[in-house]
C-alpha cells in the first residue's frame, strides 16, 4: 500500500527561521488539501544550537517524526549543519542548501528560510497561489514583500540547480 | 468561539482550543518545556490563565476553583508533577465538584529536562484516571473527555502528553462546545475535603470505588481504537508509539487504549486471546507491558534498551524484530550555549576564575556547565542550589566550604529557592554561604514567561511584585547587594570574593534583563506607564 508520503527535513541553527520555515511548509500542504504532519523539538534547542524540524504530508501521515534516510528533502539554512543531517536523506534524496542563494541579493538576509522554501518549492507539487497564502499566514504584513521577493529569488535558484543536475545525470540516460 | 472547523494545531493549542471550548475557567500552571504554550494559547484564545510561582501552587489554584464547581485545568511539565505530588494524591481521596483536568506533558529523551520519568506511574500511584492522546485531535477530543469525566466522577483526571504530542503539528477537527458549567457556588463538606485521618479512610475507599466504576466504563466505552489486521501480529500502543508502529507494522492488528489508567484489561486481554503474537509498543517505561502481564496475559514487551529516549518508526522496527544491536549514534549537532552578550556570562567566568565550587539550578544559566565557563557542579532540580550549596559547606574542610557558592534564577527563585534561603537563615554553616540570584527579569529557558518577582501577571499586565533583595532582607540575611555584574565585572568578582572571604551569609542579586527579553520588557513598562495604574 503506497502511503505517498512527502518527507521533508528543515534544519539550522536557532535562531535563523527553522520554524518559521517548517511552519510555511505545512500550512502549504494542509491548504492544499493534504493530510499533514509537523514535528520538532523545542527547548535547548533555541540557544543558538542545532534544530531541525520535520514536515510530512501526503494522502494520510502517520508517524510526525521523518525516519533516519527517509528524507525525500534536506532544507538546510546554514552551511556547516549539511554534514550532520545527511543520514536523514534518503538515497537519492535532494539537499536544498543555503549555498544556493546568493545571499546578498536577499534585501534582508534573515528571509534565507522562506528563499530556500522557493528553491524546494521547484520540487513540489504545490500551487504558486497556496504557497503565497501560507506565507501570508505566517509572517507579518510588513515582512511580506521582502519574503515574496525573497521566494522568487529562491525558486529562480532552485531551478537552475534542477536543471544543472538533469543535465549532469542526462549523459547516463 | 467561532473560527474554522479545521486547523493545523500543535498538541498544546489543540488542548487550549479545547479548555476554551469546554468552557474551563481557570488555567493554572508554571512554566516548562514542553507544556508551556498551553496557557499561553488559552490566554490568546480570551481564556483566563495564571503563572503560579510553582506546580504545588498551581494545583492548589485549579483545585480551589474546582471545589467551588468550576471547570479548571492546570498544565506543568513532567517534573512539575514531583512538586504538586503532594496535593495530587490527595486531591484523588477529596474529589472536585466541577473539573479538574491536570496536564503532565513528559519528556522522554530530555530534549529540555533533567529526567526522562514516566509519569504514567503516578497516575497509577495516586488513583487519578489517565488521557493519553496520540496526537492533536486526541489532544482536543481526551482534553474534552477529561472534562467529561472528572465532573461525571467528581474526580481530578490528567492528561498525560509527551514532547512529540505537545510540539508536533496534526490536523484537528474542532467539535461542538460543551454544555455550560453550573455557576460556581460553593458548599461545606467536612468529611469529604478536610482530610483528617477519619475523614480519608473513607475517602480512600470511596476513590477506589469511582476507580472501578470508571475502569468498567472504559471497558465498555473508553476511547479504545482497533484496527483489523493479520491475526498473526498483535501490537498494543499507545500515545505517538501508537502512530509509528503503525508505520513501521502496516499490516498487523491493533488496539490503542486512549484511557490508560485504569487499563481496559478485558478489551486487552481478548485482543491478546486472537493473535498469535502479541506486543506492546511504548515509549519510556514498560508500564502497560507491567500491568498487562500482571493481569496474567502474556505479551512481549520492548527490549531494556528501548526504555532510553524517544521511539520512532526505525526503532518500533528494531523492538519488532527483536534487534538488540547497538543502535547508529544520533547526528551531533551544534550544542546550545549562553547567548553572546548574556549577562550570566559574566558571573560564571567570574566563578570559574574564582575557583568555585557551585550548587546550579535549572534555566539557561545552567549552560554554565559547559566550556568555556565549566562553572557549575550540580544541577539537580528546581530549587536544589540552595540546600545542595548548604549540605556541601556543613561538611567540607574550612578552605574548601569557603568556595561554594548556590547559583539560582529568578524563576527558579520564586519556584523553589525561598525555602532554601529560610534553611540558610535558620542553619547557617560556620562559614556563612553565598548566594548568587540572576535575575534577569524573565523566565528565558522556556521562552520568556513572566513570573512572580517581574511584577507582571501571564499576559504582561502589572500586578504585585516580589522585590528579591527586600526578602531577603526581610528574612535576616545580614548581606544583601544588588549589581549589574556586566557593568564592571572587575568590582562583581571583587564583591564575590569579598562576601566568600567574609564568613557571613550573602545574598548577591545580579540584576540584568536577558537580551532576548529587554526590548519585550521596555514595551510592557511603556505599556504600564501609558495605561495608568492598575493591579495591586
Amino acid at each position: 500500500m503506497a502511503r505517498e508520503v512527502t518527507n521533508v527535513v528543515v534544519a539550522g541553527l536557532g535562531g535563523q527561521g527553522v520554524l518559521k520555515a517548517s511552519d510555511i511548509l505545512a500550512d502549504a500542504a494542509f491548504l492544499a488539501g493534504l493530510d499533514v504532519k509537523k514535528s520538532e523539538i523545542h527547548g535547548m534547542s533555541q540557544r543558538g544550537g542545532s534544530v531541525t524540524s520535520d514536515v510530512r504530508f501526503g494522502r494520510e501521515v502517520l508517524s510526525p517524526m521523518v525516519s533516519a534516510g527517509e528524507a525525500d528533502y534536506l532544507v538546510v539554512l546554514a552551511d556547516d549543519q549539511v554534514d550532520s543531517n545527511l543520514p536523514a536523506l534518503r538515497e537519492g534524496g535532494v539537499v536544498v542548501p543555503a549555498a544556493w542563494i546568493d545571499e546578498k541579493s536577499l534585501s534582508n538576509r534573515r528571509s534565507i528560510n522562506v528563499a530556500l522554501l522557493g528553491a524546494l518549492s521547484v520540487y513540489l507539487a504545490l500551487d504558486e497561489a497556496i504557497w503565497r497564502q501560507a506565507i501570508r499566514a505566517n509572517l507579518p504584513e510588513k515582512l511580506l514583500e521582502v519574503n515574496e521577493q525573497a521566494f522568487e529569488i529562491g525558486k529562480a535558484a532552485g531551478r537552475a540547480h534542477r536543471a544543472a543536475s538533469a543535465d549532469a545525470r542526462s549523459p547516463q540516460g | 468561539m467561532s473560527g474554522p472547523d479545521r486547523m493545523l494545531l500543535s498538541g498544546n493549542e489543540a488542548v487550549a482550543r479545547a479548555a476554551r471550548n469546554a468552557g474551563v475557567a481557570l488555567g493554572t500552571g508554571y512554566p516548562g518545556t514542553p507544556s508551556t504554550e498551553i496557557l499561553e494559547e488559552f490566554s490568546n484564545l480570551g481564556g483566563r490563565a495564571q503563572w503560579a510561582p510553582n506546580e504545588k501552587v498551581a494545583f492548589e489554584v485549579a483545585l480551589g476553583a474546582a471545589y467551588a464547581g468550576a471547570r479548571a485545568v492546570v498544565t506543568m511539565k513532567h517534573v512539575g508533577l514531583n512538586v504538586a505530588a503532594d496535593p495530587f494524591f490527595t486531591a484523588a481521596y477529596t474529589g472536585v465538584v466541577g473539573a479538574l483536568v491536570v496536564v503532565s506533558a513528559d519528556d522522554p529523551g530530555m530534549a529540555s529536562s533533567q529526567n526522562e520519568q514516566d509519569n504514567r506511574r503516578y497516575a497509577e500511584a495516586a488513583g487519578v484516571p489517565m488521557l493519553e492522546p496520540a496526537d492533536s485531535q486526541e489532544a482536543y477530543d481526551f482534553f474534552t473527555l477529561a472534562v467529561r469525566i472528572s465532573e461525571r466522577w467528581g474526580i481530578p483526571v490528567m492528561l498525560r502528553m509527551t514532547t512529540r504530542v505537545c510540539h508536533s503539528k496534526t490536523i484537528v477537527r474542532m467539535r461542538p462546545p460543551a454544555p455550560p458549567a453550573t455557576a460556581p457556588h460553593f458548599e461545606h463538606d467536612f468529611k469529604g475535603r478536610v482530610m483528617i485521618p477519619a475523614h480519608a479512610r473513607p475517602a480512600h475507599r470511596r476513590l477506589r470505588a469511582k476507580l472501578a466504576e470508571v475502569a468498567a466504563w472504559n471497558e465498555a466505552e473508553g476511547p479504545t481504537v482497533t484496527v483489523d489486521g493479520d491475526p498473526s501480529l498483535g501490537i498494543i500502543a499507545t500515545g505517538v508509539a501508537y502512530v509509528h508502529a503503525r508505520e513501521a507494522a502496516p499490516g498487523a492488528r491493533f488496539l490503542k487504549p486512549g484511557m490508560t489508567y485504569p487499563l481496559p484489561i478485558g478489551r486487552i486481554r481478548a485482543f491478546a486471546a486472537g493473535v498469535r503474537r502479541c506486543a506492546v509498543i511504548e515509549e519510556g517505561d514498560p508500564y502497560m507491558a507491567d500491568a498487562i502481564r500482571a493481569a496474567g496475559i502474556a505479551v512481549e514487551s520492548k527490549a531494556e534498551m528501548y526504555r532510553f529516549g524517544e521511539l520512532n518508526v526505525s526503532r518500533v522496527r528494531r523492538i519488532l524484530s527483536g534487534d538488540v544491536s547497538p543502535e547508529p549514534a544520533p547526528p551531533r549537532g551544534k550544542p546550545p550555549q549562553l547567548c553572546l552578550g548574556c549577562p550570566h556570562r559574566t558571573v560564571f567566568e567570574t566563578l570559574r576564575d574564582l575557583g568555585c565550587y557551585v550548587a546550579g539550578d535549572i534555566g539557561c544559566y545552567t549552560l554554565g556547565v559547559l566550556p568555556p565557563f565549566e562553572a557549575m557542579d550540580s544541577c539537580v532540580c528546581m530549587g536544589a542550589a540552595l540546600g545542595v550549596g548548604l549540605g556541601l559547606r556543613h561538611v567540607l574542610p574550612e578552605a574548601e566550604a569557603r568556595r561554594v557558592v548556590s547559583v539560582i534564577g529568578d524563576s527558579t527563585f520564586v519556584h523553589s529557592g525561598i525555602t532554601g534561603l529560610v534553611e540558610m537563615i535558620y542553619n547557617p554553616p560556620p562559614t556563612g554561604h553565598v548566594l548568587l540570584i540572576l535575575d534577569n527579569g524573565t523566565t528565558a529557558m522556556t521562552g520568556l514567561q513572566e513570573h512572580p518577582g517581574t511584577g507582571r501577571t501571564l499576559d504582561h499586565r502589572p500586578t504585585g511584585r516580589v522585590v528579591f533583595e527586600d526578602l531577603a532582607r526581610t528574612l535576616g540575611v545580614p548581606n544583601v547587594h544588588v549589581v549589574n555584574p556586566t557593568e564592571d565585572p572587575e568590582a562583581f568578582k571583587r564583591l564575590v570574593q569579598d562576601s566568600l572571604a567574609s564568613g557571613q551569609l550573602t545574598v548577591i542579586v545580579a540584576r540584568r534583563p536577558c537580551l532576548l527579553a529587554a526590548n519585550r520588557i521596555r514595551q510592557y513598562e511603556q505599556a504600564t506607564k501609558e495605561g495608568g495604574t492598575h493591579g495591586a
